[in-house]
């Protein structure tokens, strides 16, 4: 619309046409207080704190609800607007209980804000306060009636942002209520959206509530652990006697891809972390056949000695390491230069959550058609095909349905299933489990509402899930490329598949997809890499059986729970673990590193948009150590040179990033951004996973991160394009094996989680009784 | 059954054919029952509009609002289908007169109806009763169905190709369904919360097509003033104030009932005279001149006070929904005023903050108050609070509960002052302590 | 939302669940016949029960939450049993200018009950309510639907006697 020209306080100011007044002054940096009004959530009026005076009203005017127009004159700050606050604020406070210092939300709070700044702390009211008791209505949601202010954003982010509509207001008058739906309970996703948005401590998390005091925390915003979105999550962390606690999850930061999102296992599964069966010191198998605690020398050498025996005995060949979903791509680069250069194998995999190679096979040299996450929440028309968003990528089902509610964008939703997202869907095309191979010619055929829309769809964000394999996704996305003006999108799951893929944890291709077939740059780079591509992780198996598997390296991930490996499987093999937990493919290793989570180290991780962003370590456990730190300590133990693999020191300053020093490394991250900034960066440990960020860039040209950007907690895109089309072979989609995470599992990782475990009986409870009905 | 009344005084349009079982459709049509319909059929939209923009006719739910033009402001064009919504939520205390439209003349709120739904291009109306006036919807229930039956409603009405459908319904039981948006939300089957305004119902209402909304009684004067001619029904009342109104009478006058007197009518002279004056000769105290709502008028305030909107909003007060409730010199009037906050705070919707928590300080404070607990200082708290419900809220019904308030600690503070420190209430009629 | 299996799952007489099925085609938008289905329903069950609740919400297409939220906001419409009878004094101004409290007061004394309780015979129950819209035919009552004005503390035994011989005659209760 065009832009109006109108006056606050004085000041001229600019907008389009039919902006609401409190956004237009908030961009202009004119705070109006408000309780009732969210940006993005429908508009109610209903706090009455927002009142300015407009020039020729009579009444006082709601900022959130007024629109700007030309030639308009407002008032937002005068005596007769701060009375009228400060009698709705007394109003409110005559039945609040006044106990802020040790209310949950005490410094959190936006009415004790408010009452200090229009001072209404004095009460008016002889009548007793009503006290009711807290409620817990979930493991996620607690509820305190009497603080609540009823401004309806609970309730509203439930329903249109989150779709549950799990949440209604009851009776009328001062009796009104916010009720969840189970009558007494809540039967939702738990994602704790409500009680973020809460402005006051009405509602709180069963996992942070009364535990500490905001201004006891340091906030880190980093990455979830979890799914494939990657969605930014702030940690508040504590000091303790162990070093620090993560005492909360939360979205304190909105500036992430995930705006004002997380769903509950980014927000309360976090407690792994926390965990009473953490890994705290190294294991090594002794004499007789039992794990033993033991020295992290003691354990590297061990490790070591037996890597390099079986290597210079029987061969790189008979050697095989297994990466993880989940470790940064630092981390997953090291790993697989580690099995390339210095235990000379190919055998390198990780658990294939999807196709990913296919998918860059089929854009190489496409340029700018790879989708970022950020486009889900503004295309225009998203034609989505398989998956399930709602429950294995909570965040892009977030911003599907805000696109689709706030920018009126067209959803297409083809699936042999019914899933949530049709309720936002412009148009649906069921398909039979395996019919996904015919859709093209569907819609080429412009056959059926939902084919003729999509091919009158100007643009097209095409978003398939896992379904798609091999030729089947090279036909979707050539027919994509030929129609043109569409932007691609896969689903994989866990938050660093994507990584694992683009660093090359594969037998075949190497960092960036290049094959070992045809190294390029890397045959000079991996001196000592075998010529032939290795096995892939179902043929360790084989090896293992048949004896040929003389070791076998696993970094964070679970073959035993995750293959159905058998547990005497790798009876004849030297198995190394790096793992949080002792889990069930640790119990039958020989020497076992206990690892920091992602939340205990630094790095950069890749969603499955390939949007790639960076993990900044929030957390200290005693006793565990980065992947990353654990690889170069296992090369420089085998005699490798720690150089050659880790380029650090070659025009470093003083610094690390921040992975060698105490939790809070906010600090070390501005004095990050400002070195970045000068191309001064800092890479004087071994241990500093950026020096490797460094190589990752030289040679995998999809990685060309804006550093700057990268540095200040943005995601930044990469470019499948840049993959060497003439190198590629043929990939094996046979190997996928998606996990199908919902809102509350994670692998195994989830399983440590209490949080995540309660929530799901919780749920299972739900279930229960609705079928006894 | 109600008690129909009668004064020489009385001017008969709307009430004509109340008593003579006009319920009974061919009745109605004896007594000249759906002429001005079938006339307005003929005549076009344009010409109804005018016609109701002359008789000055001001709408009769309590704000006075010309209904002509309120017609006239309904886009001509619209995407989303048009809607006529008859307001029957009557529930304003001190107010019963559209009860007694539907109990006598059900047909006329029908034929009005349809000539507000020829007047904007509407081809359907809701009759909207309240949730007490269950029998009441039984008769207009058959009314409807009687008219469907004579091709009055239906497909192509008193055989013309236009088409016209009412639904008629009642609420459960809740005051501020009774404001225009909120009743919306009602007939939508919703918690009766008001809406954000603009829009206005004119252009988006009820299932966002453009509505008009009027009180029953307005909808029942309409077939009158076609029949009559705009400008005859204008000349019977008052100046901008068009026609009779149908007064209620209540409290402690000899003589209550439901009158209709021309707009403009001395206050006065209806309580003494239609009225018979203040029951068992006692001294008049206070009125209320036009529902609960409305700010309490002294005596020697309505002695030259004509009833219509304009007169009544120069002596502070407002004519309301007209109904007026006579209060003798032996009331509490820190009773009348706990009773009339009591009301408001049981029916505020909740939506909004000032009168949520508002009129239930309010409640509490006079509560206690009257229960003769109260201090000095809460007199000027009371004023305070009600001060700043003014204009403040949502809807007007936060407005509707500060007003009075304010209208008895102002004029009555004497009265407050002597209930304090414990004093008891020679006039109290009920006492309760303060329950929390 | 499936659609409703078949009729003879509702738990309403045949004639009321026909009723509702011709209600919810009378509005543009099913959703309006919310709330006379809950007052019909009310009528016929004697308050909105869980089965009633999850019924209309099925009937409806909305969920049981959203059902409560807009059953909750209206006076009228109760979640637990009332008494056959249920008397509805009104106390508001011109009732109470003309003896409405007497008269409550009157009721509870011949009841034994207070607002909102029932008779242990489940026969009556009494209730204090808002204005009812008979101001200049006060004091007036309601018990159930039906309108009685113009009342005296003295009218209470005898409104009692009719409803209590109705009882009687409908078989005890
Ligand atoms: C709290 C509140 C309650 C109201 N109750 C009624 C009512 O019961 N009946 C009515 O006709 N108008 C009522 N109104 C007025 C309506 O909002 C609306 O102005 C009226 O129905 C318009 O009709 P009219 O122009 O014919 O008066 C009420 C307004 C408010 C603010
Ligand atoms: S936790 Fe999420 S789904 Fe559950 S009630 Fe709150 S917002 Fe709704
Ligand atoms: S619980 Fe919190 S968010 Fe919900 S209405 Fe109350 S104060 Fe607002
Ligand atoms: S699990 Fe996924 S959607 Fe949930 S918070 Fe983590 S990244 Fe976001
Ligand atoms: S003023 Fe506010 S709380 Fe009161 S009825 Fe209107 S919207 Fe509801
Ligand atoms: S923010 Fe405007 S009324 Fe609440
Ligand atoms: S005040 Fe009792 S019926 Fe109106």
């Amino acid at each position: 619309m065009a832009d109006v020209t109108f006056t606050v306080d004085g000041k001229k100011l600019t907008a389009p046409a039919g902006t609401l007044l409190i956004e237009a002054c908030r961009k202009a940096g004119i705070e109006i207080p408000a309780f009732c009004y969210y940006p993005g959530l429908s508009l109610q009026a209903a706090c009455r704190m927002c009142v300015v005076r407009q020039e020729k009203v009579p009444k006082l005017q709601t900022a959130c609800t007024t629109t700007v127009a030309e030639g308009q004159v407002f008032v937002t700050e005068s005596p007769e607007i701060a009375q009228a606050r400060k009698a709705t604020l007394q109003l409110l406070l005559g039945n609040h209980p006044l106990d802020c210092p040790v209310c949950d939300a005490g410094g959190e709070c936006e009415l004790q804000d408010m009452t200090f700044k229009y001072g209404a702390g004095e009460s008016l009211y002889a009548e007793a306060k009503q006290h009711r008791d807290e409620q817990q209505w979930s493991p996620a949601v607690f509820f305190d009636r009497p603080r609540c202010i009823l401004c309806y954003r609970c309730v509203r982010m439930c329903g249109e942002g989150m779709d549950v509509w799990a949440l209604g207001v009851q009776n009328r008058g001062v009796s009104s209520v916010i009720a969840p739906n189970g009558e007494d309970h809540l039967d939702c996703e738990e994602c704790g959206m409500c009680i973020d948005v809460c402005p006051v401590g009405a509602l709180t998390s069963g996992s942070y509530r009364y535990k500490t005091r905001p201004w006891e925390m340091n906030h880190v915003s980093t990455i979830c652990t979890h799914c494939g979105d990657g969605c930014k999550v702030t940690l508040g962390v504590r000091q303790s006697h162990e070093g620090t606690d993560l005492v909360r999850g939360d979205n304190r930061d909105k500036s992430g891809i995930n705006g004002d999102f997380l769903c509950a296992k980014g927000r309360f599964g976090f407690d792994f972390v926390n965990s009473e069966e953490r890994l705290a010191r190294p294991l090594v198998r002794n004499a007789s056949g039992r794990l033993e605690p033991t020295t992290w020398e003691n354990a590297l050498r061990v490790a070591a000695a037996k890597l390099k025996e079986v290597r210079d005995s029987r061969g790189g060949d008979s050697i095989a390491v297994l990466g993880s979903n989940r470790t940064t791509n630092e981390e997953n680069y090291l790993l697989q230069k580690l099995a390339r250069t210095v235990l000379r194998t190919n055998n390198i995999d990780h658990v294939r959550t999807a196709d990913y190679a296919t998918f860059a096979r089929s854009l190489a040299g496409q340029e700018h058609k790879a989708a970022s996450l950020r486009d889900a929440g503004n295309a225009p028309a998203i034609l989505l095909v398989g998956g399930n968003p709602t429950e294995e990528h909570p965040l892009l089902a977030w911003q599907l349905r805000s696109n689709v509610r706030l920018n009126k964008a067209r959803l297409y939703v083809v699936n042999h299933r019914t899933i949530k997202l049709e309720r936002q869907a412009k148009a649906v095309q069921g398909v039979p489990p395996n019919g996904y191979r015919d859709l093209t010619a569907l819609l080429d055929r412009n056959e059926g509402d939902l084919a003729k829309a999509v091919m009158a769809e100007e643009s097209l964000l095409l978003i398939f899930g896992q379904e798609y394999r091999g030729e089947q996704m090279e036909a979707l996305v050539s027919w994509g490329l030929k129609r043109g003006n569409v932007r691609f999108a896969y689903l994989g799951d866990h938050s660093n598949s994507r990584g694992a893929a683009d660093m090359g944890v594969l037998p075949d291709l190497l960092p960036g997809y290049v094959s070992v077939n045809a190294p390029g740059a890397f045959a000079e780079e991996y001196a000592g890499m075998p010529a032939a591509p290795g096995k892939t992780a179902p043929e360790f198996l084989e090896m293992a059986q048949s004896g040929q598997l003389g070791a076998l390296v696993v970094v964070g991930e679970n073959p035993a729970q995750r293959l159905g490996w058998a547990p005497d499987a790798l009876r004849k093999t030297f198995l190394v673990v790096q793992d949080l937990f002792l889990t069930e493919t640790a119990l039958q290793a020989d020497v076992v590193f206990p690892a920091a989570s992602l939340y205990e180290k630094t790095g950069t991780i890749t969603n499955t948009f390939g949007d790639v962003q960076l993990a900044k370590k929030a957390a200290d456990r005693p006793g565990v150590r980065p992947d990353f730190e654990i690889l170069v300590r296992l090369a420089d133990a085998m005699g490798a040179d720690v150089k050659a693999l880790v380029p650090f020191g070659k025009r470093g300053m003083r610094a690390d990033f921040g992975q060698s020093r105490g939790a809070q490394s906010g600090e070390a991250d501005r004095h990050a951004v400002w070195l970045a900034s000068h191309g001064l960066e800092p890479k004087l440990s071994p241990f500093d996973p950026l020096a490797v960020l460094d190589e990752i860039e030289r040679l995998v040209p999809a990685y060309k991160l804006d550093r700057l950007n990268l540095f200040a907690g943005n995601d930044v895109p990469t470019e499948p394009a840049f993959v060497p089309v003439s190198a590629l072979t043929q990939p094996r989609a046979d190997l996928v094996n998606p996990a199908h995470d919902g809102l509350f599992t994670s692998g195994t990782l989830g399983r440590y989680s209490a949080y995540l475990r309660e929530i799901e009986e919780h749920q299972a409870h739900q279930l229960a009784e609705t079928a006894a009905d | 059954m109600p008690r129909l009344v009668s004064h020489p005084d009385e001017v008969k349009i709307v009430t004509r054919r109340f008593g003579q079982g006009a319920a009974n459709i061919e009745k109605y049509l004896e007594l000249g029952g759906y002429e001005a319909a079938k006339k307005c059929l003929t005549q076009g939209p344009d010409w109804i509009i005018n016609e109701m923009k002359a008789s000055n006719l001001r709408g009769r739910g309590g704000a006075g609002f010309p209904t002509g033009l309120k017609w006239s402001f309904v886009p001509k064009q619209s995407a989303k289908p048009k809607y006529v919504l008859v307001n029957g939520d009557e529930s304003e205390p001190g107010t019963c007169k559209d009860h007694l439209i539907f109990l006598h003349d059900p047909h006329a709120v029908i034929e009005g109806t349809i000539i507000a739904g020829l007047a904007i291009g509407a081809k359907m109306g809701f009759i909207y009763l309240r949730g007490e006036y269950r029998y009441l919807l039984e008769i207009m229930e058959k009314a409807v169905a009687d008219a469907y039956s004579k091709g009055f409603l239906g497909k192509g009405i008193f055989g013309s190709d236009t088409e016209f459908e009412v639904v008629t319904q009642t609420g459960a039981g809740a005051y501020e369904v009774g404001e225009e948006s909120a009743l919306m939300e009602s007939l939508e089957g919703k918690r009766g919360v008001p809406r954000i305004k603009p829009p206005f119902p004119a252009v988006v209402g009820l299932y966002g097509g453009p509505t008009v909304i009027n009180n029953a009684e307005t909808i029942a004067t309409v077939p009158h003033v076609i029949a009559m001619g705009g400008a005859a029904y204008a000349a019977v009342g008052s100046e901008r104030n068009g026609g009779t109104r149908l007064f209620g009478l209540s409290g402690h006058v000899e003589r209550p009932g439901v009158y209709e007197l021309p707009m403009g009518y001395n206050l006065k002279k209806m309580i003494y005279e239609v009225g018979g004056g203040v029951r068992g000769g006692r001294k008049l105290k206070a009125v209320v001149p036009g529902g609960s709502s409305t700010p309490v008028l002294l005596p020697e305030e309505i002695e030259n006070l004509g009833m219509d909107f304009d007169q009544v909003g120069k002596a502070g007060s407002m004519l309301g929904s007209g109904g007026v409730v006579v209060i003798d010199d032996q009331t509490c009037i820190v009773e009348f005023a706990l009773r009339t906050i009591s009301f408001y705070q049981h029916e505020s919707c909740g939506w909004c903050i000032p009168c949520r928590e508002g009129t239930d300080w309010l409640k509490k404070s006079l509560t206690r108050f009257h229960a003769g607990f109260g201090e000095a200082k809460d007199i000027d708290n009371i004023r305070y609070l009600a001060e700043n419900m003014m204009g403040r809220t949502f809807c007007p019904l936060g407005d509707a509960a500060a007003m009075p308030t304010l209208g008895f600690v102002k004029k009555f503070r004497k009265e407050f002052e002597d209930h304090l420190n414990g004093k008891p209430c020679p006039f109290a009629k009920h006492v309760e302590l303060a329950v929390v | 939302m499936t659609p409703r299996e078949s009729e003879t799952m509702s738990i309403f007489s045949p004639a009321l669940a026909a009723r509702f099925d011709a209600l919810v085609e009378k509005y543009p938008v099913k959703r309006s016949a919310l709330i006379p289905m809950m007052l019909y329903a009310q009528d016929e069950i004697g308050y909105l029960s869980d089965a009633v609740i999850a019924e209309i919400a099925d009937r409806l297409g909305l969920t049981e939450l959203d059902v409560r939220n807009v059953a909750s906001y209206y006076s009228m419409l109760r979640f637990k049993p009332a008494g056959r009878f249920n008397i509805q004094v009104c106390t508001n101004i011109s009732c109470m200018l003309r003896g409405a409290y007497d008269l409550f007061d009157r009721f509870q004394e011949e009841l034994g009950v207070g607002h909102k309780g029932i008779t242990p015979d489940g026969v009556f129950s009494l209730e204090e309510v808002e204005c009812i819209g008979a101001c200049c035919w006060a004091p007036a009552i309601q018990v159930n639907y039906d309108f009685h004005d113009e009342l005296a503390a003295d009218s209470v035994p005898g409104i009692l006697q009719q409803y209590r011989e109705r009882a009687a005659a409908n078989g005890g209760r």
